[in-house]
């Protein structure tokens, strides 16, 4: 009894400790997440500035156009939205859906007063309409506004694979012009994994030659992998620029060895090398670190033993090295891949037009196209992936071996 | 001995393979950063050494573009005011929450150990963009964004998990008999941890502690989204420097903050060793 009362006591005392902190990180980390989740499918903009419209609107239309209270309402909600600053986001929401709206809907909202008087004296809104413009004519323009008016939606979702609905609502694949996303997904993952593999290849002799140099030797050179480990990513990806730019000291060298010419100077910046060179350049300490802790762990003895057995080195090293320093492979491996397919200030930077990877596009969406449910939305499928992998890294590795330093 | 230590040919050439390969890797590493630390002293606006500063002709060097940090137009010295003060404020959160944290998730009787530390530690993986967009809707939501305290809550909560891993570590090897023996000489348990356990701990806080004022240090993104013309801070201004255009002075704050990298280095350094080495 008494026992059981004091690891109860100690629980509560254990979690109560962690407790502030898990609270602080809900609310100033995964608030924000969950807020980011809840705009990829709500989008209740449209649904609150025209909600008499919309009520109209459902139902069956009899021949092609909604009846007239759709007309009568969209007339009396489209000057209030304008009053609320409302009309440009739902304009440019319903613009998303049929293009060419955006203009429909503001002009229509700004002209509607003078077309009052006629209004008063009789004349329906059905025949008004379309004498401001004559896309309220067309049923198209009316199942824009259905479709945008809906309050939850997974059309960012859809979009972000490349995928939408057609008019009849059933899922069909974007036209070929505009699928992007996949592609680009692809191209991050294609980058990952080859920004992965050229971590391990240049990181694991590194490692290797760390893990067995005398004492000295090895905290020398551990202190160039963790000088640059240090060192502000900006001053890393600047520091790039300047060395790859066409007028760079790489570029000044080679011209000088002659193995350029002077006007053939290589583009190696503001590109997809840009983004490589640069990025393999800011992981290669998480692919050395963990490689390092765990190669210091494998007794030396073994590889002597190996080649008294009468192994050959490479034999050796294949048969009895490598398998030991598996796991510091895969803890190296996931974490330089889990931070690459989220990178996104070297891209921004070195990336150039070539060079840009997903997180580019859910910036260019929030800062310049401000389509920010897709924004949204492809964050969180970047998220999922992230997700996973980070289960992954769990299962395999554990997260509390997670280890940036 | 010439003839003790001789090899195989084969042998011979695949270990000078191996040294040149890792030669050319540690290169790899630190040639970006020590060529931009002379590059900073050109006294000519490019980026690439000139003949004259090859021949260390005097004339070509020059401190013109450390003097330009200090003219106050340039924005340099409010952005440093604004980056200690996100950046302090954030460490203090983060090492208070993140050892108290770290003193429940090392004790074995913690509930939902494993979920509470994936938790925790999940800022350090999330792709920054998404936590800048997130941050961004959030605050704004909440009147914060475009204000220090917004950023101080957003970069706490990226710092926390370094705190949490350090001292997570540090406690590990914690004698725990010591809490025991303080109780029986009649401290309680928070003068416990003030005399016996924290001191004792006290090398990791400090360099989680470090870890922490590092992300936001040098943290851009979350700024990026949430920070207004007020919240400039010396990452942010690095940023647009590189995107419109690229000063030499960018070379000179660069070169500052590789120096401040490695005081930080030395410092955590010095406390892993002092953390490792029994009290």
């Amino acid at each position: 009894m008494k026992l059981a009362s004091d690891r109860t006591a100690r629980k509560l005392r254990a979690g109560g400790l962690a407790l502030p902190l898990v609270a602080f990180v809900f609310l100033s980390f995964l608030a924000p997440l969950g807020n980011l989740l809840t705009r990829s499918v709500h989008e209740p903009v449209v649904a609150d500035a025209l909600p008499e419209t919309l009520r109209a609107l459902e139902g069956k239309w009899s021949g092609g156009l909604p009846p007239e209270a759709a007309f009568d309402a969209i007339a009396r909600e489209l000057p209030a939205a304008r009053e609320t600053r409302q009309i440009g986001p739902t304009a440019t929401r319903v613009n998303r859906r049929e293009s060419g709206m955006r203009s429909v809907i503001v002009k229509t909202a700004r002209r509607i007063a003078r077309f009052e008087s006629r209004a008063e004296a009789g004349e329906p809104w059905r025949r008004l309409l379309p004498e401001i413009d004559e896309a309220w004519e067309r049923p198209e323009s009316w199942q824009a506004i259905r479709a945008a008016g809906e309050r939850f939606t997974d059309r960012h979702y859809l979009n972000a694979v490349d995928l939408d609905r057609d008019a009849s609502g059933d899922v069909v694949r974007q036209p070929a012009e505009r699928r992007i996303y996949v592609s680009l997904f692809l191209r991050t993952l294609a980058v990952s994994l080859g920004v992965t593999v050229l971590c391990l290849l240049i990181g694991y002799p590194l490692a290797h030659l760390i893990a067995n140099a005398s004492a000295s030797t090895s905290r020398m050179l551990l202190l160039l992998v963790l000088v640059p480990f240090w060192t502000s990513l900006l001053v890393r990806t600047t520091a790039w620029i300047v060395l790859l730019q066409q007028q760079g000291a790489v570029n000044d060298l080679l011209v000088w060895i002659g193995l350029v010419a002077d006007d053939a100077r290589l583009s190696m910046i503001y590109n997809m090398t840009g983004t490589f060179v640069a990025m393999t350049h800011v992981l290669l300490p998480f692919m050395v670190l963990p490689l390092y802790s765990v190669m210091r762990s494998i007794p030396k003895v073994h590889m002597d033993a190996a080649a008294s057995l009468g192994a050959k080195p490479t034999q050796a090293f294949l048969r009895v090295y490598w398998p030991q320093s598996l796991p510091g492979v895969a803890a190296g491996s996931l974490l330089v891949f889990i931070l690459s397919i989220g990178y996104y200030i070297t891209p921004a930077l070195v990336g150039g037009q070539s060079g840009q990877l997903i997180s580019n596009m859910i910036a260019h969406h929030m800062q310049t196209s401000l389509n920010w449910g897709l924004a949204a939305a492809l964050g969180g499928v970047l998220l999922l992936a992230v997700l996973a992998l980070y289960l992954i890294y769990d299962r395999l590795v554990g997260i509390d071996k997670l280890r940036l330093g | 001995m010439e003839h003790s230590v001789r090899l195989p040919l084969a042998r011979r050439l695949g270990r000078r393979t191996y040294l040149t390969l890792c030669g050319a890797g540690f290169a790899f590493l630190i040639a970006p950063i020590l060529v931009i630390v002379p590059l900073s002293f050109n006294a000519e606006p490019y980026f690439t050494f000139t003949e004259g500063m090859l021949r260390l002709d005097p004339e070509a060097w020059s401190l013109r573009w450390y003097e330009a940090i200090l003219a106050p137009e340039n924005g340099w010295g409010a952005a440093l005011a604004n980056s200690l003060l996100i950046g302090v404020a954030a460490t203090v959160i983060a090492t208070i929450l993140g050892t108290t944290a770290a003193l429940g998730l090392a004790s074995d009787a913690m509930p939902f150990r494993r979920l509470a530390m994936g938790l925790l530690l999940s800022p350090m993986v999330t792709p920054i963009i998404i936590v800048g967009v997130g941050a961004f809707f959030f605050y704004s939501s909440l009147g914060l964004a475009q204000t220090h305290l917004g950023l101080i809550l957003a970069h706490a909560a990226l710092g926390a998990p370094f705190v949490v891993i350090t001292v997570t570590a540090t406690l590990a090897g914690f004698d725990h008999t010591l809490l025991r023996a303080a109780a029986s000489l009649g401290a309680g348990p928070f003068t416990a941890f003030r005399r016996v356990q924290l001191p004792l701990i006290a090398p990791g806080v400090a360099s989680g502690a470090l870890f922490a004022f590092a992300a936001s240090f040098d943290e851009v993104v979350i700024v990026l989204f949430m920070g207004g013309l007020e919240q400039r801070t010396i990452p942010r201004q690095m940023w647009s420097g590189i995107r419109e255009q690229i000063s030499p002075t960018l070379l000179a704050v660069a070169t500052l903050l590789i120096v401040f990298a490695l005081v930080v280095l030395v410092t955590v350094e010095w406390l892993r060793r002092r953390g490792e080495t029994p009290a």
